[in-house]
């Protein structure tokens, strides 16, 4: 008996507190993605291709991660992205590193083309004992080589997490250094050396 | 007003050194410079070349705006800025301050809105419309945030602009909530309000438009936001956009109840 009574007034209630031309969340997913295009204009080296994302951008745009299994699947495609070095040389020359980690330039409208870019860094971590300007929007990495050692296995995840850091957490707030062609191997180089080098302020005092 | 010139060289030197023993936000930067000049913020300056365009017959049609309708009725300019966006039944749209202006100088003064829609910020009629926003903004100042959020298309909008803030695109994959996502970030020694809560959204939409100190210039909404997209590394937002409208939506309605600091005192 109570279950007749209940569903109808249910649908009354739904009906009731939706008004009459409400759109439906899938519309709106349809509608913000015009926008996201429609509202965008080419300006220098920022041309509107990209407001169109790719498939994993899309999967990360909401205020929830995806599901679990998105997640691995994500990791497992941009794992297939990592170009390992090819002669095996995984450092290059700490200070160049440092130059590159505190640069946040590069790949907005008032960059040039061709312009070499900055990895940021320091716009998200602290990392060496001396710059006290530093962004927290990724964990601290001061005496990373120190605390983590360099194992093989540690000296490949890094390697690995720079060229893209969705390879190991799909939807990092990290950029993919590698695979987005923000930098270049050598510059990548000279980061592992910053991060690992004993000589290097990340790990001496 | 001289006197404000001064204390603009040294916070600028503050802001600028991060040379100290200490590490220290911007934000403790901008409050020793707020007690320097104690009374009086420099966009005095622009509000007062605001209040003087405001009244002062321009255009095709040598029209003043004094009689533009910000939605408390034609002319009323007290309170008027902390009630939107809102959604204005002549246009059938919602519009932010700067997007209703532009409405008011086309139909009351005969001004093209391309002027400024595909002008250069810091120059020309985009210049002329910082003036008018740092006049307008003004008499919102000490207000609560009042965006009306049982209107439908405010409804609407703010869940476009719900999905603009989450939505990561470009290069570096960022979204709005990869930097302004969380309680307590920075980049660099800059803070990072937190736009998805009350208390950021607050701090943030309440205190623009607003002074910078840094380069000496009045930013409005539609500025910040442009240079926030910058950041981002999307293409660039056209000026007053929908995409523009629904954020700024989406950022009122959160703050909604907070203060309007307006205009604010930023690095
Ligand atoms: C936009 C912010 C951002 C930028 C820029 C950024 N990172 Fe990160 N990074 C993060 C976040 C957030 C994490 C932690 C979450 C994760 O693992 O993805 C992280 C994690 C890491 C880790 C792994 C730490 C660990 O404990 O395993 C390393 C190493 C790292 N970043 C190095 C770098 C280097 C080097 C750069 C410059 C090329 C850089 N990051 C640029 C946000 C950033
Ligand atoms: C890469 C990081 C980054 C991204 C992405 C970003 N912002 Fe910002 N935003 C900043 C920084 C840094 C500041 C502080 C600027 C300053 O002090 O010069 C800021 C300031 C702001 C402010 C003013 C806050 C205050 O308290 O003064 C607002 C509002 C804002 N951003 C909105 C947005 C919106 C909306 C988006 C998405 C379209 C966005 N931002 C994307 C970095 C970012």
């Amino acid at each position: 008996m109570n279950r007749i009574l209940i569903a109808p007034l249910a649908l009354a209630v739904a009906v009731l507190s939706i008004p009459a031309h409400a759109t439906s969340p899938e519309e709106l997913d349809i509608r913000a993605r015009q926008m996201m295009k429609d509202s965008f204009k080419d300006h220098g080296i920022a041309k509107t291709y990209r407001m169109l994302q790719l498939d994993f951008q899309q999967a990360c745009s909401q205020a929830k991660p995806p599901s679990a299994d998105v997640m691995k699947q994500i990791e497992a495609e941009q794992m297939k992205t990592i170009k390992w070095p090819a002669d095996g040389k995984y450092f290059g020359d700490w200070k160049e590193g440092e130059k590159i980690a505190i640069s946040g330039r590069g790949l907005t409208w008032t960059d040039k083309a061709g312009a070499e870019n900055g990895g940021g860094c320091y716009n998200c971590h602290q990392l060496s004992h001396h710059e006290i300007s530093y962004g927290t929007i990724g964990p601290s990495l001061l005496e990373y080589g120190k605390v983590r050692g360099n194992s093989d296995e540690i000296v490949k995840y890094t390697w690995g997490k720079l060229w893209n850091a969705k390879a190991y957490n799909a939807c990092s707030n990290m950029p993919r250094n590698g695979d987005a062609g923000i930098l270049t191997e050598d510059q990548i180089r000279h980061l592992m050396a910053y991060l690992f080098d004993p000589a290097s302020p990340v790990n001496k005092r | 007003m001289r006197n404000a010139l001064k204390p603009i060289a040294i916070v600028a030197a503050l802001v600028m050194s991060h040379g100290t023993a200490v590490a220290q936000s911007t934000a403790d930067d901008i409050a020793k410079y707020r007690e320097m000049i104690a009374d009086g913020n420099p966009s005095e300056l622009f509000e007062m070349e605001g209040e003087e365009l405001w009244k002062t017959p321009r255009g095709p049609m040598k029209a003043t705006l004094e009689k533009c309708d910000l939605g408390m009725g034609p002319g009323v300019v007290k309170g008027a800025s902390a009630r939107m966006p809102r959604f204005f039944k002549d246009t059938g749209r919602v519009q932010d301050l700067e997007s209703r202006l532009l409405t008011c100088m086309q139909t009351l003064q005969g001004i093209d809105p391309k002027l400024v829609i595909d002008g250069k910020f810091n120059s020309g009629e985009r210049k002329t419309m910082a003036a008018l926003v740092a006049y307008v903004v003004t008499h919102s100042k000490g207000d609560k945030v009042r965006v009306d959020m049982t209107n439908p298309q405010m409804k609407e909008l703010y869940a476009l602009g719900e999905r603009a803030f989450y939505y990561r695109t470009g290069p570096m994959d960022f979204s709005c909530a990869t930097c302004h996502g969380e309680d307590g970030k920075r980049i660099r020694l800059q803070d990072l309000p937190n736009l998805t809560k009350h208390e950021g959204a607050a701090a943030g939409w309440g205190s623009w438009p607003a002074y910078r100190v840094s380069n000496s210039q009045f930013w409005t909404m539609q500025h910040r936001l442009n240079d926030c997209f910058r950041q981002q590394r999307t293409a660039e937002p056209i000026y007053a956009s929908d995409v523009t409208i629904a954020l700024s939506v989406y950022m009122a309605a959160k703050a909604n109840g907070g203060e309007v600091m307006t205009p604010g005192l930023k690095r």
